[in-house]
C-alpha cells in the first residue's frame, strides 16, 4: 500500500478542504497554480472549441443529404469543412487528453504535488485561450476556406479569407502545446515519488510521456510553416509559390513532418485512458507491462518517419513514396500489440461494464477498424484510388472519434468521482455510450463504401448514387450528437446532485485513489512512497458502484 | 488542515526555492531539463528553415551562389566574432554567480554580453540590410531584377537565397532581441539579490538561451556568407 | 525516486582556462572557415565550413553550456534535437532528390545485382 494509514475498509475522516473549495472567487481560478484548476480550465474551453467544431460538422452533414447541397453554397462548404478540421484537430483533439487528465493526473499519478513549473502551466491555459481568440475571430470574419492543411499556393496567393488570423491562431495554441508538453516530460522525469521507478508508473504515464515528446520534437515544425506561409501570404515573397522558384511540395513536407505525429499526439494519450480503464474494469494486471509502455515510446519515434503516406499522389518521387510505405505498415504495429495486450488482460478478468468499460470496448473494436485501413491508405497502389474520398474521412474519424474521443469520454467519466467527488448516474451514461456507438456507426461506415466506391471528399456536392449512404451518415450524426449531449447533462448535473464518491469508487489501482476525492491542493495527505508495481489488482479494494 | 508532513520551516530552503519541489538540486535539474527541451523545440524550430534552404540550395546551387556573393562576408564574420565573445562573456558571469563573486562582478559580465548583443544587431541592421534595402536586394516587390541581366535564368533563385537570408537571419534577430530582454530581468534581478553560489538557476538556464542563439548563427554565417567559395572564379 | 543531483544546487565550476581556451579555439575557427573560403577546394569548401561550424557547436555545447559535466539525460536530449533535425532533412531530401528520377525501365529486380538474370 503505498500510504501508511488507511483501513481500505471505511474512508478515513476525510478534511472538508480540497482543491475546488480551498478558495474563492474568480482571482483563485484566474490566478491559480494548481494543475488540478487549470486542468478544469483547460476541460470548459475545449468543450467550448468542441461545440463550434459540431456546428461546422452539422452544417455539413445536413448540406450532403442532397446531391446538389442542401444548405449551403460550395464556398461556404469549403469554410465548414475546413473550420470543423482545424477546430476539431488544433484546438480540441490535440489539447484534449493532455491539457485536461493530464494536467490533472499527471502529478498525483506519479505521487508530486504540482507539476515542475505551475506558473508555466497558467500562462499555457492563458496561451491557448488567446489561441482559441484568433481562431474565433477568424471564424466570425467568414472563416478560411484551405483546407485544415493550408496548401499553398491556394491558401498563400488565391484564397481571400482570414488565413493570417487563422494562422496565427494555430501557431499560438501550438505554443501552448510545447509549453504542456515541456511540463509534462521534466515533471515525469523529475518528480516521482520514492518508489515510483519507470516500471512502476502507470501506463497512462508512458502514453502522456510518449505524447509530449512529439509535442516538443513537432509542433515547432508546424509553426515555422505556418509562421513561413504568413510572410509569404502578406509580403507576396517566399519559398513555396512556383512562380517565383518556389515547391508547393515543400510546405507539404514540413506540414506532415508535424502533422502526421499530430495524429499520434491525438491517439497515444486516449491509449494511455483504455490501458487504465481496461485493468481497473477487467480487475487485472495489464498483460505485457513493458510491451505496451514501449509500443508508446515506439509509436512517438516512428510517427515522424512516416509522413510522407499523406503525399503520395502529389508528386512525391516514387522511391520516397516506397520508403514511406514500407514505414507506414511498420508503425502499425506498436498500435497492433497494444490491442492485443488490451485483448489479452480481458481474458479470465473480472469484468463489469460500467460506462467507462464501454467505452473502453467501444474503442478496442473501433480503433481496430480505423488503423486497419489505415494499411490501405499506407499501401501506395490502393492509395491512388482511395486518397482524395470518403474512404480516408471514415478512416481518420474511425480513429480520431472512434478512438480518440470515445477513450476522453470513458476517461472523463472514469476519473469524473475524483475530479468532482460525485458520481454520475451510470444508467444514463450507460445509455449515452450506447447511443454514441450506434450513432458513430452509422454516421461514419458508410463514408468507407460511398470513399471505396469514389466519392470525393471536401466537395460540397455528389454525384446522386451516393445519396441513400449519405443520407444514412446524416441520420447518423444527428443519433451521435444525442449521444454527445446527454453526458453535458447528467455530468453538470452530477456536480451538484450526484452522491459523494468516497476516495476510491471502482476500488482502482493508482495513487489517485488513494487520496481523497476531490483531492487536495498539495494533492497527498502524506506523501506517498511506492512499494507495489502497477495494476497490483490481487490486492485491490473492492468497488463500490 | 493538511499540512506536508516532511516541509521545513521555510527559513531553511534557499531564495528562490519553489515548493512543487523537495529540494533545490531537484529545482535546479528540472530547470536545466526544461531549457534543454525548450532548445530542441528551437532546433527544429529553426531547422524548418535549415531544411528548406538545404532543399532549394540542392536544386538550384548557381543562384544561390550569386546570392551569397551579394552578402559581405567582413560582416559576417565580425558579427560571428562578436557573438563568440559574447557567448564567453556570458559563461564568465553564470561562473561568477557559481564562485560567490559580487553582484557588480556578475552583472558587468552580464551587461558586457547585452553590450556585445546590441553591437550584433547593430551591425547587422545599419551595414548589411540598410545596404540591402539602397541596393535593391530586398528581396518582393522593389527587388532589383531588371538591373542585373547577368543572372540569367538563375534570377528567381537570387531571390529565393535572399529570402532565406531575411527570414533566417530576421528570426536569429528575434531571438538575440528576445534575449536582450532576458538579460534585462537578469541584470535587474541580480542587482535585487535574487543570486547567490547556492541559486543561481536562471542565470544558468538563460545561457543555455543565450549560446543557443550563438550556435545558430555559427552555422548560419558559412550556409549564407561562405557557399560555393569566395575563390576568384566561384 | 527521480534522477537528480545529489550534490544539491552546486553545478560543477569551469576553471576559467577552459572557457578562455574554448574561446580562443571558436576565434581560431572562426578565421579559419572565413579563410579557408578563399580558396578553391571545390565541393570540399562546403565540407570543410560545414565541418567546423560543428567543430564550433560541439565546443560551445560541450563548454559553455557544460554538456560535457552533465547527466547522460541531458546528452540525450542534445542529441535527439539534432537527430530529428536529421530525420527532416533527409527524408525530405530523399523526396526532392529523386523526383527526377527515371523509372528503371527494367523494373525492380534490375536494381539488384544478378536477380534480374535468375527471374527472367
Amino acid at each position: 500500500m503505498s500510504t501508511a494509514t488507511a483501513d481500505i475498509h471505511h474512508d478515513p475522516v476525510e478534511s472538508n478542504v480540497n482543491y475546488l473549495n480551498s478558495s474563492y472567487g474568480i482571482k483563485s481560478w484566474l490566478l491559480t497554480v494548481d494543475h488540478k484548476r487549470i486542468g478544469l480550465m483547460y476541460l470548459a474551453v475545449i468543450t467550448f472549441m468542441f461545440l463550434i467544431g459540431g456546428v461546422a460538422a452539422t452544417l455539413m452533414r445536413l448540406n450532403l443529404v442532397e446531391p446538389q447541397g442542401a444548405l449551403v453554397e460550395p464556398e461556404t462548404y469549403n469554410k465548414l469543412f475546413s473550420t470543423h478540421g482545424i477546430i476539431m484537430v488544433f484546438f480540441f483533439l490535440v489539447p484534449s487528453i493532455p491539457a485536461t487528465l493530464g494536467n490533472f493526473l499527471i502529478p498525483i499519478m506519479i505521487g508530486a504535488r504540482d507539476v515542475a513549473f505551475p506558473k508555466l502551466n497558467l500562462m499555457s491555459w492563458y496561451i491557448f485561450v488567446t489561441g482559441c481568440i484568433f481562431a474565433m475571430i477568424a471564424i466570425i470574419s467568414g472563416g478560411v476556406d484551405t483546407g485544415w492543411t493550408f496548401y499553398p499556393p491556394y491558401s498563400s496567393l488565391y484564397s481571400h479569407t482570414p488565413v493570417v488570423i487563422m494562422a496565427l491562431g494555430i501557431f499560438i495554441a501550438g505554443f501552448s502545446s510545447i509549453l504542456t508538453g515541456l511540463n509534462f516530460v521534466v515533471t515525469i522525469h523529475k518528480m516521482r515519488a520514492p518508489g515510483m521507478t519507470w516500471f512502476r508508473l502507470p501506463l497512462f504515464i508512458w502514453a502522456l510521456y510518449a505524447t509530449s515528446l512529439i509535442f516538443i520534437l513537432g509542433t515547432p515544425v508546424i509553426a515555422i510553416t505556418i509562421f513561413l506561409l504568413g510572410l509569404e501570404r502578406l509580403f507576396h515573397v517566399g519559398i513555396f509559390d512556383p512562380a517565383i522558384g518556389g515547391d508547393p511540395l515543400l510546405f507539404q513536407h514540413l506540414f506532415w513532418f508535424y502533422s502526421h505525429p499530430a495524429v499520434y499526439i491525438m491517439i497515444l494519450p486516449s491509449m494511455g485512458v483504455i490501458s487504465e480503464l481496461i485493468t481497473a474494469f477487467s480487475r487485472k494486471k495489464i498483460f505485457g507491462y513493458s510491451f505496451v509502455a514501449f509500443s508508446s515510446l515506439a509509436i512517438a519515434v516512428i510517427s515522424f518517419v512516416v509522413w510522407g503516406h499523406h503525399m503520395f499522389v502529389t508528386g512525391q518521387s516514387v522511391y520516397a513514396g516506397l520508403v514511406f510505405s514500407v514505414l507506414s505498415f511498420i508503425v502499425a504495429i506498436p498500435s497492433a500489440i497494444k490491442v492485443f495486450n488490451w485483448t489479452a488482460t480481458l481474458y479470465k478478468g473480472s469484468i463489469s461494464y460500467q460506462a467507462p468499460m464501454l467505452y473502453a470496448l467501444g474503442f478496442i473494436g473501433l480503433f481496430t477498424i480505423g488503423g486497419l485501413t489505415g494499411l490501405f491508405l499506407a499501401s501506395l497502389a490502393t492509395d491512388v484510388h482511395l486518397n482524395g474520398t470518403y474512404f480516408v474521412v471514415a478512416h481518420f474519424h474511425y480513429i480520431m472519434v472512434g478512438g480518440a474521443l470515445m477513450g476522453y469520454l470513458g476517461g472523463i467519466h472514469f476519473w469524473w468521482p475524483k475530479i468532482t467527488g460525485r458520481m454520475y448516474p451510470d444508467i444514463w451514461a450507460r445509455v449515452a455510450a450506447a447511443i454514441v456507438f450506434i450513432g458513430f456507426n452509422l454516421t461514419f461506415f458508410p463514408q468507407f463504401v460511398v470513399g471505396y466506391l469514389g466519392m470525393p471528399r471536401r466537395y460540397a456536392v455528389y454525384s446522386t448514387e451516393f445519396q441513400f449512404l449519405n443520407i444514412m451518415s446524416s441520420a447518423g450524426a444527428s443519433v451521435l450528437a444525442v449521444g454527445y449531449a446527454i453526458p453535458l447533462v447528467y455530468l453538470i448535473w452530477s456536480m451538484r446532485y450526484g452522491p459523494p464518491a468516497g476516495r476510491n469508487p471502482w476500488g482502482a489501482k493508482g495513487l489517485e485513489w488513494t487520496t481523497q476525492s476531490p483531492p487536495p491542493t498539495e494533492n497527498f495527505d502524506v506523501p506517498p512512497i511506492v512499494t507495489e508495481d502497477a495494476y497490483n489488482y490481487a490486492y485491490a479494494e473492492a468497488p463500490h458502484v | 488542515m493538511s499540512e506536508m508532513a516532511a516541509h521545513d520551516a521555510h527559513a531553511a530552503h534557499p531564495p528562490g526555492f519553489a515548493h512543487q519541489f523537495e529540494d533545490a538540486g531537484q529545482q535546479k535539474d528540472a530547470g536545466t531539463l526544461g531549457m534543454w527541451a525548450f532548445l530542441v523545440t528551437e532546433i527544429l524550430f529553426f531547422g524548418g528553415m535549415f531544411t528548406s534552404y538545404i532543399i532549394y540550395r540542392s536544386l538550384h546551387l548557381p543562384g544561390f551562389i550569386i546570392g551569397s556573393h551579394l552578402l559581405l562576408v567582413k560582416f559576417g564574420a565580425t558579427n560571428t566574432a562578436v557573438l563568440i565573445c559574447s557567448s564567453l562573456t556570458m559563461a564568465l558571469a553564470i561562473r561568477s554567480a557559481q564562485t560567490g563573486k559580487s553582484k557588480s562582478t556578475i552583472i558587468w559580465w552580464l551587461v558586457l554580453t547585452m553590450i556585445l548583443g546590441a553591437a550584433f544587431l547593430a551591425l547587422k541592421f545599419t551595414f548589411e540590410w540598410h545596404a540591402d534595402y539602397v541596393e535593391h536586394t530586398v528581396p518582393g516587390a522593389f527587388f532589383g531584377f531588371e538591373n542585373r541581366p547577368e543572372w540569367g535564368p538563375n534570377a528567381p533563385y537570387v531571390q529565393m537565397f535572399m529570402c532565406f537570408y531575411f527570414f533566417m537571419t530576421g528570426l536569429h534577430a528575434l531571438h538575440m532581441v528576445v534575449g536582450l530582454g532576458i538579460l534585462t530581468v537578469l541584470v535587474i534581478m541580480t542587482a535585487r539579490g535574487k543570486f547567490s553560489s547556492e541559486y543561481y538557476t536562471p542565470l544558468e538556464i538563460s545561457g543555455l538561451y543565450w549560446h543557443f542563439v550563438d550556435i545558430v548563427w555559427i552555422f548560419l554565417f558559412p550556409l549564407l556568407y561562405l557557399i560555393g567559395g569566395r575563390y576568384p572564379g566561384s | 525516486m527521480s534522477d537528480h543531483t545529489e550534490q544539491g544546487a552546486h553545478g560543477h565550476v569551469v576553471p576559467i582556462g577552459v572557457y578562455i581556451a574554448v574561446f580562443l579555439s571558436l576565434m581560431v575557427l572562426t578565421a579559419l572557415t572565413t579563410g579557408v573560403a578563399y580558396i578553391d577546394l571545390g565541393a570540399w569548401n562546403t565540407v570543410v565550413a560545414l565541418a567546423i561550424a560543428v567543430v564550433k557547436m560541439l565546443l560551445v555545447v560541450l563548454f559553455f553550456m557544460h554538456v560535457k559535466y552533465a547527466h547522460g539525460l541531458t546528452k540525450i536530449v542534445v542529441i535527439c534535437g539534432f537527430f530529428w533535425l536529421g530525420i527532416m532533412i533527409t527524408l525530405s531530401l530523399s523526396d526532392e532528390l529523386t523526383r527526377g528520377w527515371e523509372m528503371n525501365p527494367i523494373g525492380w529486380t534490375g536494381m539488384i545485382p544478378f536477380l534480374h538474370h535468375l527471374l527472367s
